[in-house]
This record gives C-alpha cells, sequence and structure tokens, in this order.
C-alpha cells in the first residue's frame, strides 16, 4: 500500500504564469517591472529601512525574551520583513488590517506600540490593543478566521459608501493576511469567495513563508496559490516578498485598486521564515540547513542596505537607526516586565457588556475563596 | 512493567495498534515528520511509511471529513486535532456527520475513528491552546468520549479507541503528558468503558478524569494529613458515564464533589451531580459539590492558576461539604 504523489510541485509556477514582481535584486539593484513601479525617492526607501531594521530588532527582544522566561512563547517574523513593511506601509490610516499573529511589522506600521504585542505571549493578555484605534484587529491564533472577518469588514466599507467615491480621504479598503498553510482552511475560501461575490474591498495577503510549521507548501496546495484567485473570480499576483519595494508597489496598486471600487485581489508574497515557528518548534526536523543558507542570501534587509549604501546614503543615518533600534529594545526589555498582570477577578466582569447573576456569583464566590488563603508569605 | 510518561504511553499504544492491525492510519497536522508538537505520533512515519502517517492540510474539517471516507473504504483513521481549541472547524463534520452516520443507516455504515485532542491548560499557552470542550461531544448522541490519566491508561486506552468500531474523541490531558507512569505491557486494565477507584476512602468521595485526577490524588494525600480519609474515581469514560462505581461509593462515604477544568454551566458536574442526587439521595450527608472551571473563556495563562481547579479548592470543598 503507497500513496503516489507527484514529485514536482507546480507551485514552482513552471508555467510562468505568475513570475515573481521584483523591483530591489538581493543584490541591492533597482530593476523595473512593466506594470508595478516603486514611485518615492531615497528617503522614502531610507524610511522603508528604518522599519525593516526596528521589525527585526522587535523580533530579536522578543526571542531573547522568550530565552529568558519572559514570554510563553514568540513567532518569529524574521525573514519576513519586507512583506510586512511593504505591505504596511502601503495603508492609508483609514484602512483595516486583519492579522495572523505573526504580523509584528504591520503593527509597528500601524502605530501600534511594539511592546504590546508581547502581551498576548506572555500570558498577561488576550490581546492588547484596541483595534478600531490603529485600524488593526487583534492577532488571531486559529488560521484563517480573520479573512472571514476582513471580507466582512470590507462589505460594511461598501455599506458605508466609503468605496469608489474619489475621496482619497474616505475612500477604504482592508487587507486580510495569513500563511500557505491557510489556503488549506475552509474559511479561506470562503472568504475568497465571499469577498468575489461581494465586490468587497479586500486584499488578501498571503505570506508564502514555505512553511505551515513542519508541512511544506505542497502540503498544502498543488497550484501556485497566486493562481486561486482566478478560480474564484478576481486577480492573483506573486510578488518577491523578500522585496520591500516590490511588496509595496504591488500592495499600494491593490489596495488602490479596491478603494476605487473594483474589489479583491490576492497577493502571494513569496518569502521564506528564516527562524522557528515559534519558539517551542523545532525546525531542524523538517528543513535542511542549505535550504535556510540559499534564503539567507536573499534577505529582505540586506540588499535595501546595499542599495542605499551604493546611492552614498552617509554613515550617520545607519549609526542613529542603530541607536534607535537599541532604544527600542531597552523600551520592549522595560515595558514587558511592567505590562500588568490579569486581575481574574476583573475578568469576570469583562465576558460580557451585561453581566450575568451566574458570573456575579462566581465572582464571589472566587473572591471569598481568594480572600480565604493565608496571604503569602505568612508564617504559620 | 515499564516506566514511561504519559506521552509515550500514547505513542507505544498507537505503534502497538499500527502493527496490530494495517486498516489503522494516522492523520492531523505535523504528526509526520515533526511527529506532532506534543511528539505523540513521534517516529511512527519513519517505522509506517508516508501512507499510514499521514501529513495533513492545514484543515480540520478536510481531517474529519476525509477521515469519514476513509472509514467506508475500511481504514480505521486516528486523527490529531493539534490543540483542544482548533477543533471547532471540524466541529460540523463531528457532530452532524460523524456522530449520525451509524445510526442514519441504521448500522450499515461504521465509524470507526478516533479523534486525538489534547486539553486542558496548565501549561502557559497563548489562547485556544487550553480548552475543554469534552462537555460538548460528550453531549452529542452518537459520539463516544474517554479521557485517559495516566501512562498505563495511556497505553492501553488508546489501543482499546481504535479497537472500538464507534467514534471515540479521546482527550488527552496535555499537562500530563511528561508525567513519568509504571505501564503493564502485559495484561489491559479495565475495559474503555469503565471507570476505576485510584485511592480508597471513607469519608468522601472525589471524581475526576485526565488532568484533574492528579489533582485529586494529591488533594486526597493531603486531606489524609489532616485525618480526612478521601476516595478518588477517575471516570475514564466521559460518554457512556460508568457511574455504578461512583453510587457504590458515595452510598460509604455520603459525600460527592465533582472536579474538571471546564467550565461549570452545564459541564460534566452537571450531569453526574444529577445522577447521584438520583441514584443516592437517602445516602448524601451533604450536596453534591463541583469545583471546576469559571464560566469564562480560558484567560492569559498568566491567570489560570486561580482559574483552574488546584489542591487549595478542592480541599476547601472537601472541608465544605464535610461540614454539613
Ligand atoms: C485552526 C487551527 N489549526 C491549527 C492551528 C495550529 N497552528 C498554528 S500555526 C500553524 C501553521 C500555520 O501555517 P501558515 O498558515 O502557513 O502560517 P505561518 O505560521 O507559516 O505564517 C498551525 C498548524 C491553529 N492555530 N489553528
Amino acid at each position: 500500500m503507497s500513496v503516489s504523489m507527484p514529485d514536482t510541485y507546480v507551485a514552482d509556477d513552471p508555467a510562468g504564469a505568475f513570475p515573481l514582481v521584483q523591483l530591489l535584486t538581493p543584490e541591492g539593484q533597482r530593476v523595473s517591472h512593466d506594470e508595478f513601479s516603486y514611485d518615492g525617492d531615497d528617503d522614502s526607501i531610507r524610511d522603508l529601512f528604518r522599519d525593516l531594521v526596528l521589525s527585526r530588532r522587535i523580533d530579536f527582544e522578543a526571542n531573547a525574551l522568550q530565552r529568558h522566561g519572559e514570554l510563553g512563547l514568540w513567532a518569529p517574523a524574521q525573514g519576513q520583513e519586507a512583506a510586512q513593511i511593504g505591505s504596511g506601509r502601503a495603508l492609508r490610516p483609514q484602512d483595516f488590517a486583519f492579522p495572523t499573529y505573526r504580523e509584528h511589522g504591520v503593527a509597528l506600521c500601524r502605530g501600534v506600540d511594539p511592546a504590546l504585542l508581547l502581551g498576548l505571549f506572555r500570558g498577561v493578555e488576550l490581546g492588547g490593543w484596541d483595534p478600531a484605534e490603529h485600524g488593526f484587529a487583534l492577532y488571531s491564533i486559529v488560521i484563517g478566521a480573520q479573512t472571514l472577518h476582513a471580507t466582512g469588514y470590507a462589505m460594511g466599507l461598501n455599506l458605508d459608501g466609503a468605496v469608489g467615491t474619489g475621496d482619497s480621504e474616505r475612500d477604504a479598503a482592508v487587507i486580510a493576511y495569513f500563511g500557505d498553510g491557510a489556503t488549506s482552511q475552509g474559511s479561506v475560501n470562503e472568504a475568497f469567495d465571499w469577498a468575489a461575490v461581494f465586490n468587497a474591498p479586500v486584499v488578501f495577503f498571503c505570506q508564502n513563508n514555505q512553511y505551515a510549521i513542519s508541512a511544506s507548501t505542497d502540503r498544502q496546495t498543488r497550484g501556485p496559490i497566486a493562481q486561486r484567485a482566478g478560480g474564484f473570480g478576481f486577480r492573483g499576483i506573486r510578488v518577491d516578498g523578500n522585496d520591500v519595494l516590490a511588496c509595496h508597489a504591488v500592495t499600494t496598486a491593490a489596495m488602490q485598486r479596491a478603494r476605487d471600487g473594483e474589489g479583491p485581489m490576492l497577493i502571494e508574497a513569496y518569502t521564506y521564515r528564516m527562524g522557528a515557528h515559534t519558539t517551542s518548534d523545532d525546525p531542524t526536523r523538517y528543513r535542511d540547513s542549505a535550504e535556510v543558507e540559499t534564503w539567507k542570501l536573499k534577505d529582505p534587509i540586506e540588499r535595501v542596505k546595499r542599495y542605499l549604501l551604493v546611492q552614498g546614503t552617509p554613515q550617520e543615518f545607519f549609526d542613529d537607526l542603530d541607536a534607535e533600534a537599541e532604544e527600542l529594545g531597552r523600551h520592549l526589555r522595560e515595558t514587558c516586565k511592567a505590562l500588568p498582570e490579569p486581575d481574574l477577578a476583573e475578568l469576570f466582569d469583562e465576558v460580557f457588556v451585561e453581566g450575568t447573576p451566574e458570573l456575579a456569583e462566581q465572582k464571589a464566590d472566587y473572591l471569598a475563596f481568594r480572600d480565604s488563603l493565608e496571604p503569602e508569605g505568612s508564617a504559620s | 512493567m515499564t516506566k514511561m510518561p504519559l506521552g509515550k504511553g500514547l505513542n507505544a499504544g498507537l505503534r502497538a495498534a499500527m502493527e496490530a492491525d494495517d486498516k489503522v492510519m494516522i492523520m492531523g497536522e505535523d504528526v509526520g515528520k515533526l511527529g506532532g508538537v506534543f511528539r505523540i505520533t513521534d517516529g511512527l512515519q519513519k517505522d509506517f511509511g508516508e501512507s499510514r502517517v499521514i501529513d495533513a492540510p492545514l484543515s480540520e474539517s478536510g481531517i474529519l471529513g476525509t477521515a469519514i471516507g476513509l472509514t467506508m473504504r475500511g481504514y480505521r483513521p486516528v486523527l490529531e486535532i493539534q490543540f483542544d481549541g482548533f477543533v471547532y472547524p471540524a466541529y460540523d463534520q463531528i457532530v452532524s456527520q460523524v456522530a449520525k452516520l451509524h445510526f442514519r443507516s441504521r448500522g450499515a455504515v461504521t465509524m470507526p475513528i478516533v479523534i486525538r485532542i489534547p486539553f486542558g491548560g496548565g501549561i502557559g499557552a497563548v489562547e485556544h491552546h487550553s480548552e475543554s470542550p469534552e462537555a460538548q461531544f460528550a453531549l452529542t448522541a452518537g459520539l463516544k468520549v474517554v479521557s485517559c490519566s495516566n501512562a498505563n491508561d495511556a497505553y492501553w486506552m488508546i489501543q482499546q479507541a481504535i479497537a472500538s468500531d464507534d467514534p471515540i474523541v479521546f482527550m488527552e490531558p496535555k499537562r500530563r503528558y511528561w508525567d513519568q507512569g509504571e505501564v503493564d505491557l502485559e495484561s489491559a486494565p479495565a475495559p474503555l468503558h469503565a471507570s476505576r477507584v485510584l485511592r480508597e476512602g471513607t469519608d468522601a468521595t472525589l471524581i475526576a478524569y485526565g488532568p484533574m485526577v492528579k489533582t485529586c490524588l494529591e488533594s486526597a494525600d493531603a486531606a489524609a494529613e489532616e485525618g480526612n480519609s478521601i476516595e478518588v474515581i477517575d471516570l475514564r469514560t466521559l460518554s457512556p458515564l460508568d457511574l455504578d462505581p461512583v453510587f457504590e461509593s458515595v452510598r460509604r462515604t455520603g459525600h460527592a464533589i465533582v472536579v474538571h477544568e471546564a467550565a461549570q454551566t452545564l459541564g460534566l458536574g452537571a450531569e453526574i451531580s444529577a445522577r447521584i442526587t438520583e441514584k443516592c439521595f437517602f445516602s448524601l450527608e451533604a450536596p453534591v459539590l463541583r469545583v471546576t472551571g469559571y464560566d469564562l473563556p480560558y484567560p492569559p495563562s498568566r491567570a489560570e492558576e486561580e482559574f483552574l481547579p488546584g489542591l487549595d479548592r478542592v480541599l476547601e470543598a472537601v472541608d465544605r461539604s464535610l461540614a454539613y
């Protein structure tokens, strides 16, 4: 008894229908594309570089905090910074993003204090920020669920007439983040269908980092992920997910289409997760170091640095940025330990808007029990 | 007798079941190369091949739905749901399809499916990784639900569940995976759907399953120091319930306390209390008490110690019961 599997993985797209959109090569050369371009100047590229560096720093500190026992878990995003910053910086204040649990770079772009991201992983929070304040939903741990939320939010934009008015302050769109593994979930396929049927202004942004924990992309799909969109009636594009300029350009175009009322789009950012799935994962069990080394050469930060150096960016810029990253690191370390501990008694009041008699009784029981315990440290 | 952790007991039990019957197959997320996130299926793909230990796409509805078809083709799928909080995408297939097909077909179709769910809290995990959904399956007619509490039961109960022609939701107490225990590889313990008295006592009866069994045994130890003799019963099977040993015990002790991590309202404790009250009314010296999780969504892990029933809460309930 054996199950035969095709040995070539068509997601690599031999037919070439989904070539990678690339605007900056791993060597740091700008290249042109016949449809997409990055229109910012070198100052704006320095801004993107700054975000890339800071988001990697968040990761670095959070990993260290986890190792020191300050966080129960962390989901590293190293390697995916360009996909996150490129897309995150393509959003306008009135847009709304629906992340997974790994969108730390997008959170940075949305103005969420990175220290607040630690609450969930430290175990003191289940969220940590107000989604409406930042246009950034709470992290979603259940794979794929947020793609439907994003679609519903986008339908709401349609209903509110906040799409296609031509008013750039008003027109808004939604971006939904998810991984390659998520494309196997029914909910994600339902989101694609609903978005198309209702012409919802939502951009589906798949970071294909090649793995869903241990399962490589060919265990999720046998066709290019970008191709999925076609079957649902909208367009899919594959972009070099390690190229911040390309991610920015493609997302900017897709979001603008959506804001203009032209409906959903799928972007597959082809990238790689350099680290473990989470801090409790052991990637050596399922991938070899040669593969990791190959992807290291495509590092999303190095290529921008090479470009900026050739453009004559003064050393002072890099030094200032190092100091800023250092400061961010210090902020994360200090704020993490100062995040308030959850008080179970308060949580009884947060289950519902209008509490219930049962919860009130259980809270009273809990408090009575808590009070009955000897205070800590008291000798008996 | 050999000593091994509960998780290893499951692994050895799965291996034995696969050796005994080549229709037994394993399917789940990351169960192959990785051996599952808890390593419960460690080494099985290496030894039984990729056709019998299948790394599933990331789709719980798919895992359950395709397993139904596989059983109709004669296979006996053992499915791993990675964490309790991720079973809900598969919930529709489980309660609407798996649970009903035997009944609907008047017995013509059988569903020998085992759905393994690492459940419960206490490991400091992020949200959706610490839930106790057992009652939602136990209240579904057509499903059987069991939970092991020690390595020996882990080894044998998983084999018994796989051998059963009925669909079984197999709840694994994830925080006990690393607990060592003696495993008797020669002789099986009680049948799958039987509860067991783990510790004898005369003053009160503690009734638990899965992760709370250890908590109750420790509570009984502590109570003994205060001169109270506590009987501890491991339910092992949650649907069907095997309550005769419970009734027998409560008739002797007159005091019953049900302990589980799941929320109180409509939890298993409610059903068990009702049945004890019906059967042992004249022997009861106190109302049947429950020590459970509160009716909250699972809290952030830094509050879980207060949320989960622990030694102190169990002992307080024992005292309260004995004070009647
Ligand atoms: C419904 C559900 N099933 C299983 C899991 C456990 N899990 C967490 S992350 C993950 C892999 C996700 O892979 P992918 O969608 O590619 O995203 P990535 O983490 O690679 O960004 C799995 C299986 C989950 N969180 N939710």
